[in-house]
C-alpha cells in the first residue's frame, strides 16, 4: 500500500455572510494517495473549490486537520505554508491566471524566481519545459498572443516548473473547446503517468470518468467516493 | 553586493534582488500612466527643491561676493564708539567726539599685523571742465587706496606716493564722470575744477557697475590731504586697514584699536569692525532665507509622496487577482511586499533623478539669463531633496505593499 499523501479529517469549511451562514465543506473525511489520479465533481457551489483551496493551502478550515506527506499543515506559519505552496505544490487554473506583462518562458520561470533560484538553473528547466510542452517556438510571446491551448499549456509548465508533489486543477478545460481540452487533460495524465498526484475539478462527466477515482460533492458533504465504494462492495 | 543576496536567496527562498528589480521595473513600465504621472509629480517636487535653495543660496553668494569685493582681509575703523560692537548700520551715523586724523592712519602702518591701509575722506563738491558742470562726490585717499580694495584703473595710474599730509593736485575720476564730463574728448592730462581748486586728471578708475560695494563710477578721488582742506575737515570718514592674511585680521583689530586708543589719551573712541563680522551677519540671514525656501520646497515632495502612496493602493487593486496568483505560486507576504515596495522606491528614484536634471537646467537657465547670479543648488539641498523624494515614496509605498501582503489569496485570485 502506498503512502498516504493527504489525510483530511473532520473539516469544516463555513463563510460567513452577513448574518447567515454557509456551509461550503463539511465534516470531510479524505485521504489521498501519492500519484492517485482523482476527479472532484458535482453540482456548482457544492464545495469543489474551497476543497481544492484547502488542499492547496490558499484556504483554512473552521475546524480539522489536514496532514500533507505526514504534516500537519494547518499548524504551518503563513511563511511555512507559503514554502509548501512553493516546493509542493501546482496550480492549474480555469482563466490560466498568466501575469500579462511577462513572456511566455518568464511565466514559466515565475515560481523560481519567486523562490529565488538563480538564473542559470532557470533558464536550462525553462528551455527544457518550453521543449516538452511544445512551446519553444513561443518562449518570448506574451499571453495574449498566444491562443487559449498554448496559454494552458505555459500555466501547465508553470505548475510544474518546481517538480511538485501534486497538481491541483479548477476546470482546466473549462475555458478551451474540446480538442484543445482533450490535449491538455492527456498533458496532465501524461505527468501523473510519472507518479505526480493529479486533482482535476470537473463539471465534465465525460474528463470526469477518465481519472481513477471519482469524489462527487453535493452541499459541501463528500456524496460518493469510487474508492470507497470498490472497497466496500 | 549580490553573493550576499544570493546566499539570503539560498538561505531563506526569498526573490534575489536582481530578479525583484526587475519584476517591479516591469510592473512599472506596464502602465505607463501612472508610471509617467507619479515620476512627474516626483520629479516637479525635486525640482522645485533644486531651483529654490538655486536661487536662495545664488542670491547668498551673490551678497557675500559683493561684499568680497570691498576687499580682502579688510579692517574699517570708523570714527566714534559703538555700544554694542560688532557690525551695526547705527555706526555709520555715530557721532565725532574726538577726530580721526591722517596722523592716526600713518601710526597705524606701525600694527605688526597690518599690511597696508588706505585713509579715506568723503565729500560732495562741484566738479567742472569746459563750462559742464556736476555735483560729484569726492573721496581724498592715498595711493594704496586701489591694492585695499581691489579696484582696477581703465587708464593713467592712481594717485602717486608721497607725504599724506601735503599731495599733488592729481585726481582720478570714476568711468561715469568721464563720460558726463569728457564725452568722446581724452580725459588723461586735463585739468578740471573740483570746488575751488584746480587738478590734473591722472586716471580713469575702471567701470565697477551696479553692485552693493562701494560704486566708483561717479567718484572723483583726490588726494586725502586736499580733500579734508576743500571741506574744511581734519577727520577721516574711515580707515580701510588691510591685514597681512586672513589669520592675521583678529590682531590687527587689537593692535588698530590699542594703538588709536593710545594716541587719543586712553580713550576708546573709534569703533572697528572687520569685514568677516559683515559677512557672517548676511551668511546667516541669507542661509536660513534658503533654509525656508527648501523647507517650503519640500512640502511639495509631501504632496508627491501621498500621490504615490494613492497610485499603488490603486495599482494594488487592480493588480489584485496577480498577487493572489503569486501567493498561489509560493510567494511569501515579504516577497510581495518588498516587490510593490521596490516599485514605489524605483518610481521615486527616478522621479528625483528627473527632477534633479530638471532643476539643474532651471538654474543653469537662470545663469543664462542673468549671468551675475550665481544661481547654483547647494549641495547639501540637493542631497536633501533626493534624499526626502526617496524617503517620502518608500515610506508613503509601504502601506499600499502591506495591503497587497495580507490579500486573501482565494480572494484574490476569484477576482477578475
Ligand atoms: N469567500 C466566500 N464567502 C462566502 N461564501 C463563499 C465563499 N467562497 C465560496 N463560498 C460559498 O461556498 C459554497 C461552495 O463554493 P465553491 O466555490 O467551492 O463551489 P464550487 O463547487 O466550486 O462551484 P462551481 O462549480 O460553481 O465552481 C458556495 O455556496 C459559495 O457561495
Ligand atoms: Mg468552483
Amino acid at each position: 500500500m502506498s503512502a498516504a499523501l493527504i489525510g483530511l479529517s473532520g473539516i469544516e469549511r463555513i463563510f460567513q455572510l452577513g448574518d447567515s451562514e454557509v456551509h461550503a465543506l463539511r465534516h470531510l473525511e479524505l485521504r489521498i494517495d501519492a500519484g492517485e489520479y482523482v476527479a472532484v465533481m458535482g453540482p456548482s457551489g457544492s464545495g469543489k473549490s474551497t476543497l481544492l483551496n484547502l488542499l492547496g493551502l490558499l484556504d483554512h478550515p473552521n475546524t480539522g486537520t489536514y496532514r500533507l506527506e505526514g504534516r500537519d499543515v494547518t499548524t504551518l506559519s503563513l511563511d511555512e505554508q507559503a514554502r509548501v505552496r512553493s516546493e509542493r505544490i501546482g496550480f492549474v487554473f480555469q482563466s490560466f491566471h498568466l501575469v500579462p506583462r511577462l513572456t511566455a518562458a518568464e511565466n514559466i520561470a515565475l515560481p523560481m524566481t519567486l523562490a529565488g533560484i538563480d538564473p542559470a538553473q532557470r533558464a536550462v528547466r525553462v528551455t527544457q519545459a518550453l521543449k516538452d510542452y511544445g512551446l519553444s517556438d513561443r518562449a518570448s510571446h506574451r499571453p495574449n498572443e498566444l491562443s487559449g491551448g498554448q496559454r494552458q499549456r505555459v500555466a501547465i509548465a508553470r505548475a510544474t516548473i518546481m517538480q511538485p508533489a501534486m497538481i491541483l486543477a479548477d476546470e482546466p478545460t473549462g475555458n478551451l473547446d474540446r480538442a484543445t481540452g482533450e490535449d491538455v487533460m492527456r498533458l496532465l495524465e501524461e505527468l501523473n503517468r510519472h507518479g505526480v498526484t493529479l486533482i482535476v475539478v470537473t463539471h465534465d462527466a465525460v474528463l470526469g470518468a477518465r481519472a481513477r477515482r471519482q469524489l462527487l460533492m453535493e452541499d459541501g458533504e463528500l456524496r460518493h467516493d469510487s474508492a470507497r465504494q470498490a472497497s466496500n462492495a | 553586493m549580490f553573493l550576499v543576496s544570493w546566499w539570503f536567496a539560498f538561505l531563506f527562498r526569498i526573490m534575489r534582488a536582481p530578479d525583484l528589480i526587475r519584476f517591479a521595473r516591469d510592473a512599472a513600465t506596464g502602465n505607463p500612466l501612472r508610471t509617467s504621472l507619479l515620476v512627474l509629480a516626483m520629479a516637479i517636487g525635486v525640482a522645485a527643491v533644486v531651483v529654490l535653495t538655486a536661487l536662495g543660496d545664488g542670491a547668498r553668494r551673490y551678497v557675500v561676493g559683493e561684499f568680497s569685493s570691498l576687499g580682502t582681509n579688510l579692517v574699517i575703523v570708523l570714527p566714534g564708539r559703538s555700544q554694542t560692537g560688532g557690525f551695526n548700520p547705527g555706526n555709520a551715523i555715530t557721532s565725532t567726539p574726538r577726530d580721526l586724523t591722517i596722523d592716526d592712519a600713518q601710526a597705524l602702518l606701525r600694527a605688526s599685523a597690518v599690511h597696508r591701509l588706505a585713509p579715506l575722506a568723503i565729500g560732495t563738491s562741484e566738479i567742472s571742465y569746459g563750462g559742464r558742470l556736476r555735483e560729484v562726490m569726492v573721496a581724498g585717499t592715498t595711493a594704496d587706496y586701489t591694492k585695499v580694495r581691489n579696484l582696477k584703473l581703465a587708464q593713467g595710474r592712481f594717485l602717486g606716493e608721497g607725504d599724506w599730509r601735503r599731495g599733488a593736485a592729481e585726481a582720478v575720476i570714476g568711468a561715469r564722470v568721464r563720460d558726463e564730463l569728457f564725452g568722446a574728448e581724452a580725459a588723461l592730462g586735463q585739468l578740471i575744477r573740483v570746488g575751488d581748486r584746480r587738478f590734473r586728471v591722472v586716471g580713469i578708475m575702471a567701470s565697477t557697475g551696479q553692485g552693493l560695494g562701494m560704486n566708483t563710477d561717479e567718484l572723483v578721488i583726490v588726494p586725502v590731504a586736499l580733500a579734508q582742506a576743500m571741506f574744511n575737515s581734519n577727520t577721516l570718514f574711515r580707515i580701510l586697514v588691510e591685514a597681512n592674511g586672513r589669520e592675521a585680521i583678529e590682531a590687527a583689530k587689537a593692535q588698530v584699536t590699542e594703538i588709536v586708543k593710545q594716541r587719543h589719551e586712553g580713550e576708546e573712541d573709534v569703533t572697528v569692525i572687520t569685514q568677516d563680522a559683515v559677512l557672517a551677519t548676511f551668511d546667516k540671514l541669507l542661509g536660513a532665507l534658503t533654509l525656508a525656501v527648501a523647507g517650503i520646497a519640500a512640502i511639495s515632495l509631501a504632496v508627491a509622496g501621498i500621490l504615490v502612496m494613492n497610485v499603488m493602493l490603486v495599482s494594488v487593486t487592480q493588480r489584485t487577482s496577480e498577487i493572489g496568483l503569486l501567493k498561489a505560486l509560493g510567494a511569501t507576504g515579504a516577497t510581495i511586499r518588498n516587490a510593490f515596495l521596490t516599485e514605489a522606491a524605483m518610481l521615486s528614484l527616478a522621479g528625483a533623478v528627473l527632477g534633479y536634471l530638471l532643476g539643474q537646467a532651471g538654474a543653469a537657465l537662470i545663469r543664462q539669463l542673468y549671468p551675475v547670479f550665481p544661481a547654483y543648488p547647494p549641495d547639501w539641498a540637493v542631497v536633501a531633496g533626493l534624499g526626502t523624494a526617496l524617503l517620502t515614496g518608500i515610506l508613503f509605498g509601504v502601506l499600499p505593499a502591506r495591503q497587497a501582503a495580507r490579500l486573501d489569496p482565494v480572494q484574490a485570485l476569484a477576482k477578475r
